[in-house]
């Protein structure tokens, strides 16, 4: 933690969980008979309960969203710079909920969890579970929270996939959505580079068909080539090239393939190698999953504008110029159902040269924008 | 509220949908969504503008007109307006086929490059005007397609369109007699309400 909590920070946090003991149907089809939800909360809930804001994570987020669980952490939560007092999402005004989704391998149920039925870790066991699966279990959330309606729900990447969802499946219960380098459903290159990442995990031989836990290993070289491919989509060209360019980790070449070399090698390993030691494997493969299936549009004759005509929230869609992951036209896909479905929404398109990882860094007019909008919710 | 837009709001049918192109800091729509109870979008591609209308709660779209309105269905809208930014886009000509799609009517405003100043102006001194209303150089403006009064009647009349409603008004939109007499020479801003060929 920096030696002083900084003003505009939500402070010292600590996660509840959540348990649930009515069944889960899924959109799989099976069942989950019993599950909890990890998740944080910032600001306070107003009398009238008109003021909570939930944030949708992306593949690899979780509950904590921001602030601090102790002093000795290094870093805030992933989202610290977009929610605190006086940021964009003002926890002096809202009631900000931040949850870990059910397959997650942040304490919400997932593969790493036990399975009631069998005593062991569910693994490979674990059912497959949709972006409409979780927004079921966001809602018996909200619900036990004593939250009828939401202000707004905000998610970027995957997360906005699920604020999107949300206008679809509880159209009452959401006034405003935030959809942040998003898409309305998966090109055939996105898919193709979650397949390459799936595949990197399943054909790694500490795998052993998802039951790896059981075994005492981990497929760390899977999930950190699944890492290492995944990172290469989050970022843009430009922003690689400034980061590391050709720069090289020693003075000159060495004509083998063992050695570090070039920065940018480096730098990846670090990334995958860092990540394969906090994430489960068979929870990158469920999100994998749950972003491919996406496709609210599939049940109305792939007619996304016909898909939002239920919806009653405003919405307000931001894009980032240099995302080839979730391009701007990608977000303009979305805009232009909700133009046709006559509903409210603001269009953005965020010069940053981050590319799809800009949703996570602080900009000045993404900022400016978000807070804006944020601030013109009635509460 | 800016002079051409008190006069814009006039023509405009509380309860309608209107597109507002360029639609600068929302201020048309705001009002009109407070007064008349109008629903609609503006485009608009300039940040601070697209900022100023999220904070006043108009549904701002960041789009530039150049690329055309083919995300907007025909005869999605009561009214398409364009206020001083026709002079400004790549192909005035497209636009306005467009905005007679996608419009039940469209409200355009722009520059008379044929009043007698710009005349006068061209004529003593052989350059191109640069004035406090008209600021730029030629090589550095944004408003790389002037005409007038004239030309854009010759434009309506290629495109189909048919003109409802016309109004010549000075810099401080003022439309006196002198506008009135002899438009084309003593009119600085033209105001046109026109509808598409079919109609």
């Amino acid at each position: 933690m920096p030696t002083a909590i900084p003003a505009d920070s939500v402070g010292l946090v600590s996660p509840q969980v959540a348990h649930f003991a009515e069944p889960l149907t899924l959109a799989c089809g099976r069942t989950l008979a019993d599950y909890q939800l990890i998740y944080e909360t910032y600001g306070e809930l107003n009398a009238s309960r008109s003021n909570a804001v939930l944030i949708c994570h992306a593949l690899s987020g979780h509950h904590h969203a921001a602030g601090y669980h102790s002093e000795d952490d290094r870093k805030p939560g992933w989202w610290d710079s977009c929610i605190g007092p006086g940021k964009a999402i003002d926890t002096e005004r809202f009631f900000v909920v931040s949850l870990n989704n059910l397959g997650g391998c942040n304490g919400s149920t997932g593969p790493s969890s036990t399975n009631p039925a069998s005593g062991r870790p569910y693994g490979a066991d674990f059912p497959v579970v949709t972006v409409e699966d979780w927004v079921h279990s966001q809602a018996r959330l909200a619900d036990r929270l004593g939250i009828a309606q939401w202000a707004a729900v905000v998610g970027g990447s995957l997360g906005g996939m699920q604020a999107l969802q949300w206008t679809i499946s509880y159209p009452e219960r959401v006034r405003h959505c935030l959809a942040i380098a998003s898409a309305p459903k998966l090109s055939a290159q996105n898919i193709a580079f979650n397949e390459v990442a799936r595949q990197a995990i399943l054909s790694d031989p500490e795998f052993h068909g998802g039951h790896f836990q059981e075994m005492g290993v981990i497929p760390k070289r899977g999930l950190m080539l699944a890492r290492m491919v995944g990172h290469i989509t989050y970022l843009s060209d430009d922003a690689m090239g400034t980061k590391f360019g050709r720069g090289l980790k020693s003075e000159k070449l060495n004509y083998d393939f063992n050695s570090v070399e070039f920065q940018v090698e480096s730098y990846l390993r670090y990334q995958g190698e860092e990540f394969s030691g906090r994430f489960d494997a068979n929870t990158y493969l469920l999100m994998t999953k749950a972003l491919d299936y996406f496709d609210p549009a599939a049940a109305n004759d792939d007619d996304l504008a016909k898909t939002f005509e239920v919806a009653k929230a405003d919405f307000c869609v931001m894009s980032f110029t240099t995302d080839w992951r979730f391009s701007p036209e990608r977000s303009r896909e979305i805009v232009d159902a909700l133009l046709a479905a006559r509903k409210n929404v603001c269009y953005l398109e965020i010069d940053a040269p981050q590319g799809h990882d800009a949703f996570l860094i602080p900009n000045p007019r993404y900022l400016q924008a978000f807070r804006g909008y944020m601030n013109r919710i009635a509460v | 509220m800016r002079a051409d837009l008190d006069i814009i709001q006039d023509w405009i049918p509380a309860g309608s949908r209107v597109l507002d192109l360029g639609c600068g800091n929302g201020e048309l729509l705001a009002w009109l969504r407070d007064h008349k109870q109008v629903s609609g979008y503006g485009l608009e591609i300039d940040p601070d503008n697209i900022a100023a209308c999220i904070d006043k709660g108009v549904n701002v779209i960041e789009q530039n007109l150049d690329l055309g309105l083919g995300n907007f269905a025909s005869d999605s809208f009561d009214m398409v307006v364009m206020t001083q930014a026709l002079q400004a886009v790549h192909y005035p000509d497209q636009l306005m086929k467009e905005m007679l799609r996608v419009g039940r009517q469209c409200i355009i405003t722009f520059p008379n490059f044929g009043h007698w100043r710009c005349r006068w102006y061209l004529a003593s001194k052989g350059r191109m005007p640069v004035s406090e209303f008209l600021p730029y150089t030629w090589y550095n403006t944004p408003n790389i397609h002037f005409c007038t009064f004239e030309d854009f009647e010759r434009l309506c009349q290629e495109s189909g369109a048919r003109v409802l409603e016309r109004l010549a008004v000075d810099r401080d939109h003022r439309h006196g007699w002198a506008s009135r007499l002899w438009p084309n020479l003593l009119g600085e801003i033209g105001i046109y309400r026109v509808t598409g060929p079919t109609r």
